[in-house]
């Protein structure tokens, strides 16, 4: 079964640090814990989301921009 | 020609604000909103409601085409942009126009002149408005800007000439400093705002906040007097009143009639406000920015001049001539506004949003409170975390704070943290009491108080 990282806040996700930046990480990525995937922005305030789990990046299940509640799984990991 | 159908594209408490100024006008109202807003007090309000998109800002309230194809849609003929959003956006009061629609506040070119610090501070000084010494203009030339600096004398600040909202400011407080800072302002300038010009200030120390409140209709204008917004966090006002508690009589008509000067040089049209800094030392007062649309903070000048800016905006955009004289326009008493909103005041402000529950607003003479809050309602987290606005008014500052405090101590908001405990220690306090406080004021007392906080939070 495969593994999957949770939104820890509701919000808007973003998958990189600004517009013109290039994604935190994309699909394919092998990431540790503490890694950074992506920010939720919460009422203007912007908070990483470090990731909880180490793993193979299978898919982004949250797209950037798209608005996400606590508990929505971000990613899946293998 | 008079509005008949209003579009109001902004969402929140302003959203409510403007449908109950156009109602009261018989005008009738068309609230655009995003998805997550589908159940906001502003939809529930507005004769007729249209879905512009996904919650994200740049996908729904930001989209011009959506919200022109909503007003053409429900036959609206002119747009209300609120604080905010696209508010101050140029290019946005210049399509609105352009499809034939009022747009309700400036001209575009009124817009992008004051939006332009530097164009701003151009104006301002033809107009004898005084400006902070500074530059003059942009600086394009690295030994031309160190001779201004010699000049000015240290610290001086520098700032970005496209920036805005308290972003992009730098201090240098020496030669060696403002040559190295010099060159990493303009590319962070232009990596922010994709323009590299800078200009440089003095800098004004313990120095006020306080700005004017003015009507045009593009051909004369007045003022309402005055405003003092000193106590901020991080350069967002808190805690806001009306007159400034300290500025003498005299000062006072001099700062409201350079205000005047400034909007009738730009032939300006509609409410907007000319923001200074005053030097309670010198008795100086110098031009920062104006504000070409409605502010948060617009109800404590209502209170004590008893005008309805919204209302007066909305009949300027109509076409009417202003309808009052300078000297028809008198203050009476003192009003205080602070802002409640959803964050934290014992977690360094963390906003957080909620479902309300147990909601009991307050009441009685003097108190009013603008709100979008209703019992049941789902605060979204994808926009800012105000909540409400308690606003106050009595016969001296001293009576308002008390009144404030009763004030507060009936709100109630259930269900989401919110910063009321913050404005209750703050109404004990002997320097809010004395008004003796200045614009990094707040920033010293948070972290000085942070226990006393923590205990008037506790349940």
């Amino acid at each position: 079964m495969s593994k999957e990282i949770l939104s820890p806040l509701p919000g808007t996700f973003y998958r990189k640090p600004a517009p013109d930046k290039p994604n935190f990480k994309s699909e394919g990525d092998t990431i540790a814990v503490g890694d950074v995937i992506g920010i939720i922005e919460v009422m203007k305030s912007f908070n990483e989301v470090k990731a909880d789990k180490a793993g193979k990046i299978e898919k982004f299940v949250a797209d950037n921009e798209e608005p996400v509640m606590a508990g929505q799984p971000l990613l899946e990991l293998s | 020609m008079p509005i008949r159908k209003l579009l109001i594209a902004n969402r929140g408490e302003i959203a409510v604000r403007i449908i109950r100024a156009a109602k009261e006008l018989g005008i009738k109202t068309v609230q655009v909103h995003s998805m997550a807003d589908q159940e906001s007090l502003a939809v529930k309000l507005a004769d007729e409601a249209v879905n512009i998109g996904p919650p994200h800002a740049a996908k729904s309230y930001l989209n011009i085409e959506a919200i022109l194809n909503s007003a053409k849609a429900t036959g609206a003929d002119a747009i209300h942009p609120g604080y905010g959003f696209l508010a101050e956006n140029a290019k946005f009061a210049d399509a609105v126009v352009a499809a034939g629609l009022i747009f309700v506040g400036p001209n575009g070119h009124a817009i992008r002149t004051m939006g332009d610090k530097v164009a701003a501070r151009v104006a301002a000084e033809k107009a004898g408005v005084p400006v902070v010494q500074g530059s003059g203009g942009r600086i394009d030339d690295q030994a031309e800007a160190r001779k201004i600096a010699e000049r000015i004398g240290f610290p001086v600040m520098i700032k970005a000439a496209a920036g805005g909202g308290g972003r992009g400011i730098r201090i240098a407080a020496s030669m060696e400093e403002f040559e190295r800072l010099v060159p990493q302002a303009s590319a962070e300038a232009q990596a922010a705002f994709g323009d590299g010009g800078l200009y440089i200030e003095r800098v004004i120390n313990n120095a006020r906040h306080i700005e004017v409140q003015v009507l045009g209709d593009g051909k004369r204008a007045v003022h309402c007097f005055e405003r003092e917004c000193s106590l901020q966090r991080r350069r967002q006002k808190v805690w806001e009143e009306a007159p400034s508690p300290v500025l003498p009589e005299d000062i006072r008509a001099k700062l409201c009639a350079s205000a005047v000067e400034l909007t009738e040089a730009v032939k300006y049209s509609g409410a907007g406000t000319i923001e200074y800094l005053y030097d309670d030392a010198s008795k100086e007062f110098y031009f920062i920015e104006m504000n070409t649309r409605i502010q948060v903070e617009h109800p404590v000048t209502e209170m004590i001049t008893s005008i309805d800016l919204v209302r007066e905006m909305i009949r300027i955009a109509g076409g009417e001539s202003l309808r009052f004289k300078q000297s028809d326009i008198k203050k009476s008493g003192h009003a205080i506004e602070v802002r409640i909103n959803a964050e934290d005041p014992t977690k360094d402000f963390m906003p957080g949003p909620g479902t309300i529950s147990n909601l009991r607003i307050p009441g009685g003479v003097g108190t009013r409170f603008d709100t979008m809050l209703y019992d049941g309602y789902q605060v979204p987290p994808f926009y800012d975390s105000l909540l409400g606005k308690l606003i106050v008014w009595d016969e001296t500052r001293e009576q308002a704070i008390n009144r404030l405090q009763r004030a507060l101590s009936e709100l109630n908001v259930g269900g989401l943290k919110t910063t009321k405990t913050l404005h209750q220690v703050l109404a004990t306090d002997p320097d809010v009491r004395k008004a003796n406080f200045h614009t990094r004021w707040l920033e010293g007392w948070l972290e000085a108080n942070a226990k006393k906080l923590k205990e008037a939070d506790a349940p």
